[in-house]
């Protein structure tokens, strides 16, 4: 019942062209970030897009690389979808939300290049670094893909390498060098979901939209020339899609990816001189 | 080196050879493979059933779910049997490829149980399992109002070709490769599955993606004769 009227009214508003909060159909919820809210992690970042809140913090492990990819580094993404984020969520093993969401999110990071993988090698065949990018929802209010890739690439920028014992071939947990992880800036994917409701397609829906709507196309775009590339797509939910919608998309998602960069980048520059005035 | 011509000979939008048969699981409702080249795929369709336990039935609508399973033997290296992240993703979208095409308004409090194995791979499983799914699904003598086929599109190197293999899927030269699972409505022609990874220029989605359609053209003629050969 609660969701018949929910989806009347979100279906009137985006008719109209508009949300229930006022908002185009285009257009992000105010977008906070803050770095550095967990001090042992490697890099650690809270992405808030509206109410929604994601943390997400890198660690870092020494292993045995794979046998295919013998002097790259690993990288592995998982989602906690805590009980203290929504009612809705209850402990246990990983949900196929959570799966799903971090495997979207992992595709894009891996696909773009912005990780160099062949730098994380410590010792070819043997000992390699790997990455663990761990995403956690501290309130769920919708769109939590996207929050969570913002929040993997803003943790990663800032992340920094813990010492190396070359001897022990251990890792000194706790104590950290200066040392960036080798990423490729210019390769940095950002990501865009796109949801459907009706005949009417928009984003970065809070969760009472997000319940309502029929289905999701997530874009994952990045820009390392001149030209916008797509990484990673994920269809989700039963909607169907004609050729057209996802034409449009990809074209509103290259628009929509140049305004995320730019935002990106002033927080980037803003912590930057924030750690300096420290 | 450019790749200007395909690894096994074929012409850009020529599909693998395909083949395609129902009524491979006798104690299915209804049951399919579906073979591409290397890649074959058998599904299996239970339902509709009544859904048990009483209280994950939906009154309004029925429920259908879809299990995605690799056979450990299926691929060079043996992969453990079970569960994978990969999957349980695979089973879902699988799931939201199929789900529009079944009248599942029609069907409330059931179930419809439908299994994906994959017996041999040499890429583009996800779309083999779907392919064989519809099939099953129609033999089932469920209420359907379209088919439904899948293919995987790729962009290797600056080339867009349809029906990617394995190594085509590991080319790393040029541009490299990019691999778009689609899947299209039989009808309506519109997508139920669309999944990418790799790189690709946004301007030249859309070659993909009309490529994608082409192709499902062709594979669901080949579903429409397996389908008229059941006696």
């Amino acid at each position: 019942m609660v969701y018949k009227i929910t989806r009347k009214n979100v279906l009137e508003a985006v008719n109209k062209e508009k949300r229930l909060d006022g908002r185009g159909l285009l257009d992000h919820r105010p977008i906070e970030i803050k770095f550095g809210v967990s001090n042992k992690a490697e890099g650690s970042v809270s992405v808030k897009i509206g109410k929604t809140e994601v943390v997400c913090g890198i660690k870092m492990g020494v292993q045995e690389p794979y046998t295919d990819h013998e002097n790259e580094g690993t990288m592995t993404t998982s989602m906690e979808l805590l009980p203290l984020s929504s009612p809705n969520f209850e402990y246990g093993q990983p949900t196929i939300e959570a799966v799903e969401m971090a495997r979207i999110i992992d595709r894009g990071i891996r696909e773009s290049g912005f990780i160099e993988f062949e730098k994380l090698c410590i010792k070819d065949g043997e000992k390699v670094w790997s990455i663990f990018i761990d995403l956690a929802i501290i309130n769920d209010d919708g769109n939590l893909i996207d929050a969570g890739a913002l929040a993997a690439i803003l943790a990663l920028m800032t992340a920094r390498f813990p010492e190396y014992d070359e001897k022990t071939e251990k890792i000194k947990f706790g104590e950290f060098t200066d040392k960036k992880l080798p990423l490729n800036a210019d390769k940095m994917p950002l990501t865009i979901t796109f949801f459907k409701l009706g005949e009417k397609i928009f984003i970065d829906p809070t969760r009472e939209e997000e319940e309502v709507t029929e289905g999701r196309l997530t874009i994952e775009v990045s820009k390392p020339e001149k030209e916008e590339m797509i990484n990673a797509m994920q269809k989700g939910g039963e909607a169907v899609f004609s050729i057209e919608e996802v034409n449009s998309m990809v074209d509103e998602a290259t628009k929509i990816f140049k305004k995320l960069n730019s935002l990106v980048t002033d927080e980037l520059k803003k912590a930057k001189k924030e750690a300096k005035e420290k | 080196m450019a790749y200007t011509k395909r690894i096994d000979g074929r012409k850009l939008d020529e599909l693998r050879d395909t083949s395609a048969k129902i009524g491979v699981v006798p104690n299915a409702d209804g049951s399919a493979l579906f073979k591409q080249g290397d890649t074959v795929a058998i599904a299996a369709v239970y339902g509709p059933k009544i859904l048990n336990p009483k209280h994950c039935q939906n009154p309004e609508k029925g429920v259908l779910r879809v299990h995605y399973n690799m056979l450990s033997f299926s691929v060079s290296e043996r992969i453990r049997p079970g569960l994978s992240r990969r999957s349980q993703e695979i089973s879902k979208v699988t799931e939201w490829a199929l789900a529009p095409l079944v009248l599942l308004d029609e069907l409330p409090g059931t179930v419809i149980d439908v299994h994906i194995n994959i017996l041999q791979a040499n890429a583009g499983t996800r779309c083999a399992g779907i392919n064989a799914a519809a099939m099953a699904l129609a033999a089932a003598g469920v209420p359907m109002t379209e088919m439904i086929s899948a293919v995987a599109v790729g962009k290797i190197d600056d080339k867009i070709v349809t029906d990617v293999t394995k190594e085509e899927e590991d080319y790393e030269e040029g541009e490299g490769a990019t691999d778009i699972p689609v899947a299209f409505l039989s009808n309506s022609g519109k997508l139920t599955l669309l999944q990418l990874d790799g790189r690709i220029q946004a301007k030249r989605m859309k070659e993909a993606l009309e490529a994608g359609k082409e192709a499902c053209k062709k594979i669901f003629e080949i579903q429409k004769k397996a389908l008229k050969e059941v006696e």
